[in-house]
């Protein structure tokens, strides 16, 4: 083998690139999203599957209908009436947003521009 | 043919894990097994071809140069494009890995009415290559938010920068538009051109389709198809910490993605995406051009061999050449048959 001082070099940063995720966490897979569920509540506006994966775009939609279409009609599920509404809908139930919304977005690394219009729930400020 | 074969491979592969992924246990197949195979035949085989390729003696150096060779005080070199000391070649590899410079240079051949021969630039090729490149580096990097808990500071600034137009819900990610449609000007310029078409192989079309098929799914994953974000993020954050689990619903595309992702893994290191490797290894790049100041040895000589000077060998056979009546520049020492001659040729022993 030639240029062995170049090549091997080379080579290890190269695993080490690749490898990154596992030298970081070094074995620990952290601590795990644990959302807090309302108490009182057992149903949503969705099933949990659907709100585990889409709710950002319900709430996306919402904001259009409401904001831009003036559309303020109550969606209602199975005789029970929800506000179209980040504050005045979701988080009736769901109080906490950094017991609640947090756990998963910090665990995913989304950080979603809802709070940069809404104000935070006044317990977190 | 050529473009149709690798299309329906893609598609099968699409088609084998999506069925695979359904079976009972296929999930941990295709969502550990395969992925863990593929990810160390990845680095191993990755490893072994740059050895193998590190045992090819080193050339002589070949100036391949688009600039002035380094020469006389008053002629200026060009120490990019023609260095001669170890900076100027870093210098040049830095621009060819980052910047894809050979492609810059690019150029294009044309008859005009006349018929007229005519060359010019063509930056098409280097433009789109340097999307394609960057955006996937951007698009790997981002995945690391996945692997890693907490997520590095420097995952999330890409991830805000990449999606800084805040379009939709999840916002969209620039270098996913700009990666497709990268991919789609790669492809389409073989289709189109018709040299290209007629030098393009299966193993050309082969990794553009498999790209495209791990961006595609991975778009539907993200803004139609979506899946859980967060089982995705438990089964990648086990296979990162060796202890992978399949928690909750996580939904057949993922699969299908990562199976792709395995299959690009397996194949990269047998295809001409080793380039990633081998673009370090480019003696035309890689070598400065001082032929003129340092000696080239053959790596491959044979220490034992002396050099043979004309001296040495006539002294070795001036014998026989006498014989031959071949002329030599040394006449033979006084023998017995010309002891006339003796005294003058003795001191040059």
């Amino acid at each position: 083998m030639y240029d062995k001082g170049k090549i091997i070099p080379g080579i290890i940063v190269f695993v080490c690139l690749l490898i990154f995720p596992i030298l970081y966490n070094s074995g620990s897979a952290g601590v795990l999203p644990n959302p807090e569920k309302p108490k009182d509540q057992k149903e949503c506006v969705k099933d949990k599957q659907y709100m585990r994966t889409t709710h950002m775009q319900l709430i996306n939609d919402w904001r259009d209908e409401v904001l831009r279409e003036g559309n303020r009609e109550k969606v209602v599920v199975q005789g029970k009436k929800y506000d179209k509404s980040l504050m005045n809908g979701c988080m009736t139930c769901h109080t906490n947003k950094k017991k609640f919304c947090d756990e998963c977005h910090v665990y995913a690394s989304v950080y979603p521009y809802c709070w940069d219009c809404h104000f935070v729930p006044k317990e977190t400020i | 043919m050529r473009i149709l074969y690798p299309f329906l491979a893609v598609l099968a592969l699409v088609l084998i894990s999506f069925v695979g992924a359904k079976m009972p246990g296929g999930q941990s197949l295709f969502g550990v097994v395969i992925p863990y195979l593929a990810f160390f035949a990845f680095i191993i085989f990755f490893i072994k071809k740059i050895i193998y390729w590190a045992k090819s003696p080193v050339p002589f150096r070949i100036p391949t140069t688009s600039g002035q060779e380094k020469s006389l005080p008053w002629i200026k070199q060009n120490k990019t494009d023609c260095p001669s000391s170890t900076g100027g070649v870093i210098g040049r590899m830095f621009l060819e890995v980052f910047l894809f410079r050979s492609l810059f240079k690019n150029t294009k051949t044309d008859v005009e009415d006349g018929p007229k021969l005519v060359y010019g630039s063509s930056k098409y090729l280097w433009l789109f290559g340097l999307l394609f490149h960057y955006s996937f580096l951007v698009i790997f990097l981002r995945h690391w938010r996945l692997f890693t808990n907490p997520v590095p500071s420097f995952v999330t600034k890409l991830e805000l920068a990449d999606g800084l137009l805040q379009v939709g819900v999840p916002v969209l990610y620039q270098s996913d538009i700009i990666l497709l449609l990268a991919l789609t000007f790669l492809f389409l310029r073989r289709v189109i051109r018709p040299q290209l078409r007629y030098i393009s192989l299966a193993s050309d079309y082969f990794p553009l389709f498999l790209i495209m098929g791990i961006g595609i799914t991975g778009i539907l994953m993200r803004y139609f198809i979506r899946v859980d974000i967060v089982s995705v993020k438990e089964l990648a954050m086990g296979l990162a910490t060796f202890k992978p689990v399949i928690k909750g619903d996580i939904g057949v595309l993922f699969f299908i993605h990562l199976f792709l992702v395995s299959c690009l893994m397996v194949y990269f290191p047998f295809s001409k995406l080793m380039h990633m490797g081998g673009v370090f290894l480019s003696p035309t790049r890689n070598l400065a051009n001082n032929n003129r100041m340092v000696r080239h040895i053959n790596p491959w000589n044979d220490t034992s061999i002396k050099p043979h000077s004309y001296a040495g060998y006539e002294d070795e056979f001036r014998e026989f050449m006498v014989n031959a009546g071949l002329p030599v520049e040394k006449e033979l020492p006084p023998a017995a048959e010309e002891p006339p001659a003796a005294e003058e040729d003795k001191p040059a022993e």
